[in-house]
């Protein structure tokens, strides 16, 4: 994904299509994007064919704060895959079309009646999986759910709150053990 | 490390590099015995170990086809991936979550305690629980297991006080940080816990105990080990009287490659142990090597397991801290009230981003139900209910000669038939755990199925009888007198605990029987 929204003439030339966006402001996503204006080429799916994965994408996991962007890293994963594999080309097209012309613009409770009768075939089960495989890898969405992601180079969590939970009270030294410090041998 | 040529035929042979291979190569070559370790994966470090998840799965699994079939839903929702085994030095050892359980004294006695169960193939370990005890206190010696031997417990993370307290609330007794090989400060000239979570993407400290920076670095430094990694053995062959003398191997060039042996120990983790022996065919042994009572492969285990997440209103944060570190001991026992024969342990759990959205719920949940839980990532508990399956003899490995891997041999396929007696136990882990959430104050529960096991067991099964088993009390053949199964294949049955322990603490006395065989020339 280009962290711009130039589009190249290629775009009106081909027969491949190009999502766009633009990143809410005070989205956390805008501390990690170098710009605010996203754009994602496709190598072989067209502009309202990623447009209904993208849909489909975000009614399989919806969040409603979460931006654009992530999701269409999961159409530009799909397309590369379309990209490699003439049949997986084939089966999102079929299985895009079969979702009809107006499923991208539906309301989402159209968008889920529509999966839920294709919830069995392999086109759903395979965008479903690409899905998440995608947008829950991705740093975008770490910084969106507040995982912290590597630690190691930070020294762990051990001095960074591993057991700073105050909700609850403590578990007893007898079913646990004492915390020490990296120098305390 | 030593260079042992490939005609030394007085060398042992060890296939696998893991909990069982890694062990027996360290405790041989200490004794003066050369050892040529075949390991089909790389050697990485704790250097090159990846924290990015999907990273750290490709870097450590073993992704080559293998097919499945059977009732267990691992078929339908994890088609592509019916087992999680490790490919790389040190095996499952780099991604285990350090539990040290034991298995209990009742497990080793399954046949005579849980009586005739239908449809199950159980039998008794054919060794004393006394004897196995004895060897367990070496290995939890030797891993620097956690409570044991005056080593203190792991600390209590945030996510243990959840699990502690809907615990103790729900009257549990016996509940703590448990029995880590995981170094709780520093031991071992390994480094202590930082508390870095999912373990399973390798230990970056070494606080968790593993062959590749234990065991292996050990055996090398006696100048009697040769280890041959990203080595793939293709079959055993054996001589006129029946034993064992070579294994025939890719080397990584892609080369074949053969080893003259006097001793050979196949230690693959139990899928592909099962399969080279079935692949090793001979005028003598048709069907696979010491497979004369058509028991390789059969009785296969992977313990009943899946997880259980407690959704929370406030932050739990989950991945700060060793994975594991969390277990009830109340339910494993044998006790038929329940309903099912066994018993099973509740696991503290996390899981990563993305595998949790991934493995961790079931392959059906998409939409608001997924968006919910996942939104809660921050303030979500785990547990895996790691129970005793009970064996089957349809239950096998079988090699599946319409598949075929990169050097055109027929890939292993998994049968598995859930019995009844799992689905009971299953069902009670998951009501239990989910009570034990609800006690702590979860706001929803969300259960997977099954998942694909880690703890491959039995395929290659100690048995008094030869007719019910593979091999001896020893991890011996009953049929090829220097062939020896050194892995969780050989377990008899696959008990409540997580296996490593006891693959450890078999063959730490698989090295005292070798070594004796081999001063008497037995072998």
């Amino acid at each position: 994904m280009r962290a711009n929204a130039t589009i190249d003439r290629r775009q009106f030339l081909s027969a491949t299509g190009v999502l766009t966006g633009l990143l809410t402001a005070g989205s956390p996503l805008v501390l990690l994007a170098p710009s605010r204006a996203w754009a994602l080429d496709l190598a072989t799916l067209n502009s309202s064919e990623g447009a209904a994965l993208l849909a489909v994408a975000r009614t399989i996991a919806p969040h409603d704060r979460l931006d654009d962007a992530p999701y269409a890293l999961v159409v530009h994963a799909l397309d590369d895959n379309a990209a490699k594999d003439a049949t997986t080309l084939a089966l999102l097209r079929q299985g895009v079309s079969a979702l009809g012309a107006d499923f991208a613009s539906a309301a989402e409770t159209g968008r889920v009646a529509a999966l839920q009768a294709v919830e069995s075939t392999l086109f759903f089960k395979s965008v479903r999986a690409t899905t998440l495989m995608t947008l829950y890898a991705s740093p975008l969405v770490y910084a969106y759910f507040g995982y912290q992601g590597e630690a190691f180079s930070k020294g762990g969590y051990l001095l960074r709150g591993f057991n700073d939970l105050r909700w609850l009270p403590e578990a007893p030294l007898t079913d646990s053990g004492p915390v020490f410090s990296q120098d305390s041998h | 490390m030593a260079s042992i040529s490939h005609d030394d035929g007085n060398a042992v042979v060890i296939i696998g590099s893991g909990a069982g291979g890694g062990t027996l190569a360290h405790e041989l070559t200490r004794r003066g015995i050369k050892v040529v370790l075949l390991e089909a994966g790389a050697r990485q470090s704790l250097a090159s170990f990846s924290q990015v998840p999907g990273e750290a799965f490709a870097q450590l699994t073993w992704l080559e086809p293998r097919t499945q079939s059977g009732t267990t839903t691992v078929v339908e929702d994890y088609p592509t991936l019916p087992s999680w085994t490790a490919k790389t030095v040190g095996g499952t050892t780099v991604h285990w979550t350090g539990m040290a359980l034991r298995a209990g004294a009742w497990e080793v006695r399954a046949r005579s305690i849980y009586g005739a169960v239908d449809g199950a193939s159980l039998i008794d370990w054919p060794l004393d629980y006394q004897e196995l005890l004895r060897y367990y206190h070496m290995a939890e010696k030797r891993m620097v297991v956690a409570r044991r031997n005056g080593n203190p417990g792991l600390p209590a993370s945030n996510h243990f006080k959840v699990f502690h307290y809907g615990a103790k609330r729900l009257g549990y007794r016996q509940v703590h940080t448990g029995y880590m090989a995981i170094n709780s400060r520093p031991a071992d000239d390994r480094g202590m816990c930082i508390q870095q979570g999912f373990c399973v993407q390798g230990c970056k400290t070494g606080a968790k105990w593993s062959t590749l920076y234990t065991e292996i670095p050990r055996a090398e430094a006696t100048g009697n080990l040769e280890l041959r990694a990203e080595c793939r053995a293709l079959r055993i062959e054996h001589g006129a009287d029946s034993r064992v003398t070579e294994v025939v191997y890719r080397d990584p060039s892609g080369n074949e490659q053969r080893q003259k042996a006097r001793v050979v120990c196949v230690a693959c983790n139990a899928v592909e142990t099962a399969r080279l022996l079935l692949q090793s065919t001979s005028a003598r042994f048709p069907n696979g090597l010491a497979n004369g009572s058509d028991q390789v492969g059969r009785h296969f285990c992977h313990h009943t397991g899946c997880f259980v997440w407690g959704v929370f209103e406030r932050p739990i944060e989950f991945w700060r801290g060793a994975t594991l570190a969390g277990v009830v001991l109340d339910e494993s026992r044998h006790d038929p009230k329940r309903g099912f024969a066994g018993g099973y342990h509740l696991e503290m759990a996390a899981l990563d981003l993305p595998s949790i959205a991934i493995a961790g719920f079931p392959q059906t949940l998409w939409g608001r139900e997924l968006g919910f839980a996942m939104e809660h990532y921050r303030s979500m508990a785990g547990i895996f209910v790691n129970g005793e399956d009970l064996p089957r003899s349809t239950n096998r490995i079988t090699l599946n000669r319409e598949v075929k891997d990169q050097f055109g041999l027929p890939v292993a396929n998994i049968h598995v038939d859930d019995h009844p007696n799992n689905a009971a136990m299953r069902r009670h882990g998951q009501q239990q755990a989910k009570a034990l959430f609800e006690a702590a104050g979860a706001v929803k529960v969300l259960t997977s199925r099954q998942t694909p096991a880690t703890h491959n067991m039995c395929a290659a099964r100690m048995s008094r009888d030869p007719n019910d088993g593979v091999v001896n009390a020893h991890g011996q053949a009953h049929e090829v007198a220097n062939l020896f199964v050194s892995d969780g294949s050989a377990m008899s049955t696959p008990t409540s605990a997580n296996p490593t322990l006891t693959i450890v603490a078999l063959a730490l006395r698989q090295a005292d029987y070798i070594e004796r065989q081999m001063s008497t020339r037995a072998i």
